[in-house]
């Protein structure tokens, strides 16, 4: 789960580390109430989208006074931000973080993760602060510094300062940016964090240290030791169709395609779209209906496709195992007598009491294409777009 | 021989009374698996199927001597339960759980490393040996004993490839999932080296996806160390970044982890990579010959 920058903030405080002085706005006259208590100086207005790139789409402005803060929040509140992560639709701005402004002076960079392949928690540095970490990743790796964490010790005292001592700090900062880089590890542990990033960590003319930017992404795993954390979710931030197939206990990701699909598995279904890809089409989402799928989760999986306008043709690849292909079968039986199929549905089914699932199919009337195999189902999608 | 799981087999089942556990129990019993005890705490006493119940694994082990844990405990109980039957000395454990938390599969891990304890999952879809064993939650029938190992991250996927090669007459060593987690047991590197050392597997198929760098850690492994023909298949090409692609371990992060990376792994240690999933099976016939 991901929030917003403000809230991040929020969480940051909380931990101890500095954060700019600010708060979260929703309307011009709350960024200028917000704007006025910070006294004098630059103020940031900064838009809370769930993306990166907000500077370089419009979506930040450094004013001076409390009545520009006003206007300049004017300006951003509902518009609709493009970035880089955002795609082409972009997202509307619903919310503002209002915050003094701070004199750079450098940029550190700060992130905690889990590393996969040795299996441990990986808290890392860079002086490369500022600037999309994969960058400097990729093409100058030896300027990242990482402590690897083992699980039985936790992050020990002399990592956080070998870290601290990395990255070329004034001598009087090095124990706080220390106590910093701790924190965010307690931080990550205690809240079951996926990603944990302070960038820029800022040195500013005062010689103080701030977390001027920051991510935080729980993972979801883990949100069950974290009820609390419900309410900091935004759904305005996630794709509708999206939320709703998740309160009908779905997996559905939207894609850019034509071609809607609905699987059992999510390997399986990963497998089916680059299929459908392969033989020249486009597919227009990911949906796994799982491998314990009721008649339910089929109709209103199918609903779900079926609105997205720019899907053109259905494929369902079904291989039944603990899911058997008779209950499918009646379940995408049912799902037609109540609401109206008007596209082309190509269906690929094997496995359990398939011999049955083919006869209901078969003897319900519906115009549905069928197909042996993978291959054939892929082609047989690609042909019925060609002739439309 | 097959891997991990044969005929001598003994099958201790965590959390047994619970609706997924004796449903999976029954399925597995029906197998010919050989299910000697079962563990929910507070019920024990009881029996499930003719099968004792135990309120610990250490009771449970003492008195009927399993060799294989199969969890079948929901995510916030999980983790202990696999390190209960770690405690109790069970050497290989299979765990079906899915959502269990990253953090606490690092600790986990750690800790049966450290006991030499083999560790199948989380959120696995098993292992089954054709024709001996099974102890997942794959349709026995269309498996078939032979002389083909699988290793895979996923469970519908696995089918479609195993059925693939059960229609061909192509027959089946072991078939285990890895799990679909971020952090999990045995890796595709430590499942090549115990396939490469079985007298009855002759070829493996390895499937993988999107997510972590298990697939280019298995392919420079296998370079140097395996000298059976491997098969390849990464699913995910078309599965876009930052999003989680229903396991959670399934996730372009950071930019790492694409398809496209795994697959150049693979053809830069000289493993033959499938691009069409339907042909998985096609592939490895003709390399076996059949």
């Amino acid at each position: 789960m991901k929030v917003h920058e403000y809230q991040a903030k929020i969480i940051f405080k909380e931990f101890g580390i500095p954060v700019p002085d600010g708060g979260m706005a929703e309307s011009p006259e709350r960024a200028r109430e917000i704007a006025a208590s910070l006294g004098k100086g630059t103020i940031a207005i900064k838009a809370q989208v769930h993306a990166g790139g907000r500077g370089k789409g419009g979506g930040v402005r450094l004013v001076g006074t409390p009545s520009e803060a006003e206007k300049a929040a004017g300006e951003i509140l509902g518009m609709r931000l493009v970035t880089a992560q955002t795609g082409s639709g972009g997202r509307v701005v619903r919310k503002l973080l209002v915050e003094k402004g701070v004199d750079i002076q450098s940029e550190i960079y700060l992130g905690v993760t889990v590393d996969r392949s040795r299996r441990c928690v990986v808290v890392m540095s860079s002086e490369a602060g500022g600037v999309e970490i994969e960058k400097v990743a990729g093409e100058t790796p030896e300027r990242i510094l990482t402590e690897h964490v083992d699980p039985g010790l936790g992050f020990r005292p002399f990592q956080a300062s070998r870290l601290a001592f990395g990255l070329n700090l004034p001598p009087d900062l090095i124990r706080k940016a220390a106590g910093i880089i701790s924190a965010l590890y307690r931080l990550f542990v205690q809240m079951d964090c996926s990603l944990v990033e302070i960038n820029p960590l800022v040195i500013t003319s005062q010689g103080e240290l701030v977390a001027l930017d920051g991510k935080i992404n729980f993972d979801d795993n883990g949100l069950f030791r974290h009820r609390e954390l419900e309410d900091l979710r935004d759904i305005h931030e996630e794709e509708p169709l999206e939320v709703e197939a998740s309160q009908h206990n779905l997996n559905y990701i939207k894609l850019e395609g034509n071609v809607g699909c609905m699987v059992n598995g999510a390997g399986l279904a990963m497998a089916t779209m680059d299929m459908i890809k392969l033989v020249g089409g486009e597919p227009a989402n990911f949906l796994d209906v799982g491998g314990g799928a009721t008649a339910d989760m089929v109709k209103n999986g199918l609903r779900i496709i079926l609105s997205d306008p720019n899907v053109k043709a259905i494929l369902i690849n079904i291989f039944g195992g603990i899911l058997r292909c008779d209950v499918l079968a009646k379940g995408l039986v049912e799902a037609a007598k109540e609401i109206a199929i008007d596209l082309p549905v190509v269906i690929r089914l094997e496995g359990t009491n398939v011999e049955e699932g083919r006869r209901i199919l078969k003897e319900s009337g519906l115009n549905l294409i069928t197909a042996v195999d993978m291959n054939e189902a892929a082609r047989k999608v690609l042909s019925v777009l060609k002739t439309k | 021989m097959s891997i991990l799981i044969d005929r001598n087999t003994r099958v201790l089942v965590q959390g047994i009374t619970g609706k997924e556990g004796m449903f999976h129990t029954r399925q597995i019993l029906e197998y010919g698996t050989n299910v000697v005890a079962g563990v929910t705490p507070g019920k024990g006493g009881q029996q499930i199927d003719g099968i004792p119940v135990f309120n610990t694994v250490a009771q449970a082990s003492k008195e009927t001597g399993p060799n294989v844990s199969a969890i079948f405990v929901p995510p916030a109980f999980a983790t202990d339960a696999i390190l209960e039957a770690g405690d109790a000395g069970i050497p290989l454990i299979v765990c079906f759980t899915e959502g269990i938390p990253p953090l606490d599969m690092i600790t986990v891990r750690k800790y049966l490393d450290g006991e030499k304890i083999k560790l199948i999952g989380p959120n696995t879809p098993g292992i089954i040996s054709p024709g001996k064993c099974k102890v997942g939650l794959m349709a026995g029938y269309i498996h078939k004993e032979g002389n083909v190992g699988v290793i895979s991250r996923s469970g519908t996927l696995t089918y479609e490839v195993v059925y693939q090669l059960t229609k061909r007459g192509i027959g089946q060593s072991t078939c285990v999932g890895i799990g679909g987690d971020p952090i999990v047991g045995l890796s595709f590197s430590e499942l090549f080296r115990i396939f490469e050392s079985d007298t009855q597997t002759d070829a493996v198929i390895m499937i993988g996806e999107i997510g972590g760098t298990g697939e280019e850690e298995a392919a420079r492994f296998i370079k140097t160390e395996i000298k059976k023909p491997v098969v390849a298949f990464i699913a995910g090409r078309t599965a876009p970044p930052g999003k989680r692609m229903g396991h959670a371990g399934a996730i372009i992060t950071r930019g790492r982890g694409t398809a496209e990376e795994k697959i150049q792994a693979l053809a830069d240690a000289g493993i033959r990579t499938v691009d069409n999933p339907a042909d998985v099976g096609e592939v490895m016939a003709s390399m076996l010959k059949v």
